[in-house]
């Protein structure tokens, strides 16, 4: 019977733990990577909320016509996904959270500045800001998600704001208190400042939707003929 | 639940890395001894070879003709057509051997193919005993290079590289990788002194095994596995001759595969029980330190890895469900519009299964250069990688589930 040759079942297992720290650094710096490429688009985003702010201030007064309203948008959107997706697989808690902060902020400036833009200029939109958790194991929350997402797509008009209850920002924290939302009755909308808790089917949330665009359209009229 | 499957996937995945590294270090110490050994043999040992069959009409002719092929004095080859009560034509295809002489012809009520084997060996005189599976056939250079072996008079048994003959379709050329591989594997394992079967295509003995630890026993049908795991408890060395063929017919769908693995696996399980007293034991050597944990942490891993398949595609399905029941199935999204490289998944577990099916796929070709004299890539890792992974935890499970309730799997 061939002796256990001890020193080579030490050097496979050197070898395996090598294998699987490099594993983890290489994951760990692509990681890394992707935070800082969210970073980069958050700190984008942020320049371009403060020029369409600085815009508006300094045209809304004469014309509606330059002011932007599609560069924030898709943009936002597309940043809201990637952090959700980090969220699950980045690993790195903190920096995403971090992250996260900074995003709900720049999503209540768009949020502002939106209302701002679409009441001064008629432009045809509707909003909806959308309140869910991550603390506890929120299906509700997951559904009413679905039902958005499902929305946005249907109505490019739409503009949809989530924010995740726990965050810990003072200014989530002012829009909770404004809306008086409560952490035992999410999800929660908020359109045209009328508050729903509980999850909202598609239909009850379209309907909603298409009164608020109907109530737009005297405003646009008068918009135009401004104009 | 979904961390518990993430630890126990990094878990085994660790042990299946080690696995292959400690393959790819005794390969790297070992590779002058995997050369080919051209030694001359003096004096040509007298040997039986045993042909145990049950309803095996349509290959034993196949299989008698490749035995009488073989490059070896034909005055020391003994054949032994064992027909273990056959309900078919087996018997009358036989006859068509019967003027060949040293060959014997012998019908026995059914018993089970060890107690053929055992009849047979009962009814040999000669220095070395070899079976050879009715549906095999076995290279014409074969016994001339497995006879060499026995220059060693430790060494007890030698067993010859399986290879799949004619793959014909996806499925059989699915297993020609397998096989490839454990060309590879029991060599690795050879080298180690950790063999842990003796496959019924043509493995060789020296009589006197037979005489030290006794026949074949039934062993879950698994008679050829149990007889290795005898061998190394009574500290009797295994090689394995990687340049010696056998061919063997797999099975040609995936419900004969099934029923095949169903009996391996079961007897490698059962058999496992029934040796439990070995495992870990240091004096039983790497045989009970690496073959036989690494064997039974195998069916564990994959266990857990069906189990967390089981559990995303699960989870899939119904958040998919959940998502048709509250916008309409006209409303799923189906595709994301925002896809960019950014979600390519970066986790340390995808690098790490990057690395298994890197070494594996080096198991393959080190195989395939063992037998061919070529590594060459082929479609067929590529299915044996999809198709294993899709049905292996089925005849696992069922073989775990078996082992539970005792319930064995037929031979045939």
């Amino acid at each position: 019977m061939q002796k256990p040759d001890w020193k080579k079942y030490l050097l496979t297992f050197l070898i395996t733990a090598i294998l699987f720290v490099s594993a983890f650094v290489l994951s760990g710096y692509i990681n890394s990577k992707k935070i800082n490429q969210l970073k980069s688009i958050q700190d984008k985003i942020s320049v371009d909320i403060l020029s369409s702010e600085t815009q508006f201030s300094l045209l809304s007064e004469l014309s509606c016509k330059n002011v932007s309203d599609e560069v924030l948008s898709s943009e936002l959107e597309d940043l809201g996904h990637k952090l959700e997706w980090g969220q699950d697989n980045l690993g790195n808690s903190d920096e995403v959270t971090y992250l996260k902060k900074y995003y709900s902020l720049l999503e209540i400036k768009d949020y502002l500045l939106m209302k701002k833009i679409s009441s001064r200029c008629g432009v045809k939109s509707a909003f909806i800001l959308y309140f869910y958790t991550t603390a506890e194991n929120c299906s509700e929350c997951q559904k009413q998600g679905i039902v958005l997402s499902t929305l946005r797509e249907k109505y490019p008009e739409l503009r949809v704001y989530s924010f995740d209850f726990s965050t810990d920002l003072s200014a989530v924290k002012a829009m909770l208190n404004i809306y008086k939302i409560q952490d035992t009755k999410l999800p929660a909308l908020v359109i045209d400042d009328d508050v729903f808790t509980g999850f909202q089917t598609m239909d009850s949330v379209e309907a909603r939707i298409k009164e608020s665009f109907k109530l737009q359209e005297p405003s646009k009229k008068v918009s135009n003929a401004k104009k | 639940m979904h961390q518990v499957f993430e630890v126990a996937i990094y878990v085994f995945s660790f042990i299946a890395v080690f696995v292959q590294i400690f393959f790819l270090i005794t390969f790297f110490e070992g590779r002058k001894s995997i050369r080919r050994i051209f030694a001359e043999i003096l004096e040509y040992p007298s040997i039986t070879v045993m042909v145990p069959c049950y309803n095996e009409e349509s290959t034993i002719a196949g299989t008698v003709e490749s035995i009488l092929a073989l490059d070896y004095p034909k005055d020391k080859i003994f054949i032994k057509l064992i027909d273990d009560g056959s309900s078919d034509g087996t018997f009358s295809a036989m006859h068509k051997f019967s003027s060949v002489p040293n060959l014997e012809i012998i019908k026995k009520e059914n018993g089970g193919k060890h107690t053929a084997l055992n009849l047979g060996i009962e009814n040999s005189s000669s220095d070395f005993v070899a079976c050879l599976d009715a549906d095999s056939s076995v290279h014409p250079q074969a016994l001339k290079r497995m006879i060499p072996y026995f220059s060693d008079p430790k060494v007890m048994a030698v067993s010859p590289s399986i290879i799949v003959r004619e793959p014909d379709n996806i499925i059989r050329k699915a297993q020609k990788a397998e096989y490839d591989l454990s060309v590879y594997v029991k060599k690795m394992l050879g080298l180690i002194g950790g063999i842990h079967v003796t496959p019924g295509p043509f493995s060789v003995y020296r009589r006197e095994v037979f005489e030290k630890i006794g026949m074949y026993r039934k062993a879950h049908n698994t008679e050829d596995m149990e007889i290795a795991y005898r061998m190394q408890t009574n500290g009797l060395k295994i090689e394995q001759c990687h340049d010696a063929f056998a061919y063997t017919s797999a099975p040609s769908s995936v419900w004969k595969l099934y029923k095949q693995r169903l009996r391996w696996i079961y007897g490698f399980i059962n058999n496992t029980i029934d040796y439990r007293d070995v495992l870990f034991r240091k004096k039983y050597g790497h045989f009970a330190l690496f073959t036989l944990p690494a064997g039974v942490l195998d069916i564990f891993a994959v266990l857990v890895l069906f189990g967390n398949f089981f559990y995303v595609i699960g989870n899939f399905i119904y958040q998919k469900a959940e998502a048709a029941s509250v916008v309409g199935v006209n409303n799923l999204v189906s595709v994301p519009s925002h896809f960019s490289l950014f979600y390519i998944g970066s986790k340390a577990l995808l690098f790490i299964m990057c690395i298994i099916y890197a070494l594996v796929i080096f198991s393959i070709l080190m195989g395939r250069k063992m037998s061919e004299g070529k590594a060459r890539f082929s479609p067929s890792i590529i299915y044996y990688i999809f198709i294993y992974s899709l049905i292996a935890p089925f005849w696992l499970v069922k073989a775990v589930v078996n082992t539970a309730i005792s319930k064995q799997p037929a031979w045939k």
